[in-house]
């Protein structure tokens, strides 16, 4: 029987090209992600149309969590260490350096400092912990630990970040402020997610017409 | 999916008396080995975009300065805006006034109908159709920012926000007075039982 012979086609095509293309990809992004370090403080904070990236190095971070316990944060062992030896003279605390500078975050009162820093790093959690007192004017510890922070930086470059809870009360906040205003320290930068200005606002027309945002 | 292919490759018969040696094709299936790396990129893209937190300037006034030079601003042109509990946003023209001669203490929303946006929007037009000073219009334009006791971090924000939707050049974040607490905390306590009924 003679049969026209219908030439086939194969369905296979190399992947080869493609499995490569996904692998550079692949590779690129894993180079570029930086991940989220778990955070011992919960806090969602609120969004803005503001488009700075927040900075990453040479900050000194304040965080307000949701029942207004205030938390300071440093990224620089060094300063860390200037601060706890200035703490130990002055105050006679006695708290372990070298802990202090290990430490994420601080959130206890500075009599309390030696225990907080007794406890182990990962049990630290910011809903257990007391924070830095700021409530009452008379004894508003954020004031002394901003002291603490303009000596160790003595000029050097700072930024100094807040961070706050979205249903944080606005007393906590302005408490924050009044340190801050105590220590001369007029500039501050607050942490929020991004967000677009909304359709047909003054912002959202300046952008469209690519004029360049201040903030 | 992933065997290897063994046929040969179809080559010519060799002649009678040569061995066919079996040729085994190095050529692998790579079709689960690109959906792998996909689904890879696709999770390192999300996870890349998420974390990115902004940051937003805010510079605090000095104390220190003689209030005698700091400079006062016109009553025409102030914009007072109080905020309360549960969201709740409260605003003023110039002077406070709740007396028997008129009230001007209104209330607004964050967004939605009769929002604070467009009670700016509207106080910014005001404020330029009657400006002197061609060069700068919005001159005399100031808006206060009072946040009472029970308004939270998120409010702050969102009116902080406000104004760089608004591109307000002068605003102050000041301490709310005490009849202003009264009158927010009276107009609180009395949309709280408007909505409960």
């Amino acid at each position: 029987m003679g049969r026209a012979k219908l030439p086939r086609k194969s369905t296979t095509i190399d992947m080869t090209a493609m499995c490569d293309v996904a692998f550079l990809l692949l590779s690129f992004f894993i180079l570029t992600t930086k991940f989220k370090p778990a955070e011992a403080i919960a806090v969602t904070t609120p969004s803005s149309v503001a488009s700075k990236v927040a900075p990453t190095k040479d900050f000194v971070l304040i965080t307000i969590t949701k029942d207004g316990k205030v938390f300071l944060t440093l990224d620089d062992e060094q300063k860390k260490e200037l601060i706890a030896n200035s703490l130990n003279s002055t105050r006679n605390l006695g708290i372990d350096v070298a802990a202090f500078k290990k430490a994420g975050f601080i959130g206890a009162p500075i009599a309390g400092l030696k225990s907080f820093l007794a406890i182990p790093e990962e049990n630290r959690k910011g809903d257990q912990l007391p924070g830095i007192p700021v409530m009452d004017s008379t004894n508003n510890e954020l004031v002394t630990w901003l002291q603490l922070v303009n000596e160790s930086y003595a000029g050097a470059k700072m930024d100094l970040l807040l961070k706050g809870d979205n249903v944080a009360k606005y007393p906590s906040f302005k408490n924050v402020i009044t340190a801050l205003k105590k220590n001369d320290i007029l500039k501050f930068q607050m942490i929020t997610n991004p967000e677009n200005a909304p359709m047909g606002s003054e912002l959202w027309k300046r952008s469209m017409s690519g004029e360049k945002q201040e903030n | 999916m992933a065997e290897l292919d063994t046929s040969g490759g179809g080559h010519k018969k060799k002649g009678p008396g040569v061995k066919k040696g079996k040729k085994l094709s190095t050529r692998v299936d790579l079709t689960p080995m690109v959906d792998l790396g996909f689904l890879l990129i696709t999770f390192f893209i999300f996870t890349t975009t998420m974390s990115q937190p902004t940051a937003m300037k805010l510079f605090l006034p000095d104390d220190k300065v003689n209030p005698e030079d700091q400079n006062k601003a016109k009553e025409s042109g102030v914009l007072t805006i109080m905020m309360g509990a549960d969201n709740h946003i409260y605003y003023y023209e110039g002077q406070l006034k709740v007396d028997a001669s008129g009230n001007n203490f209104m209330s607004a929303s964050y967004n939605g109908e009769n929002s604070i946006r467009d009670v700016i929007m509207k106080k910014k037009a005001d404020v330029r159709s009657r400006a002197t000073d061609p060069e700068n219009p919005e001159k005399d334009l100031v808006i206060v920012i009072k946040p009472g006791k029970e308004c939270t971090y998120k409010n702050v924000i969102d009116i902080l926000d406000e104004m760089a939707i608004n591109v307000v050049k002068k605003y102050a974040l000041v301490d709310i007075s005490a009849d202003e607490a009264k009158l927010v905390d009276l107009s609180d306590a009395s949309a709280k039982t408007s909505t409960s009924n």
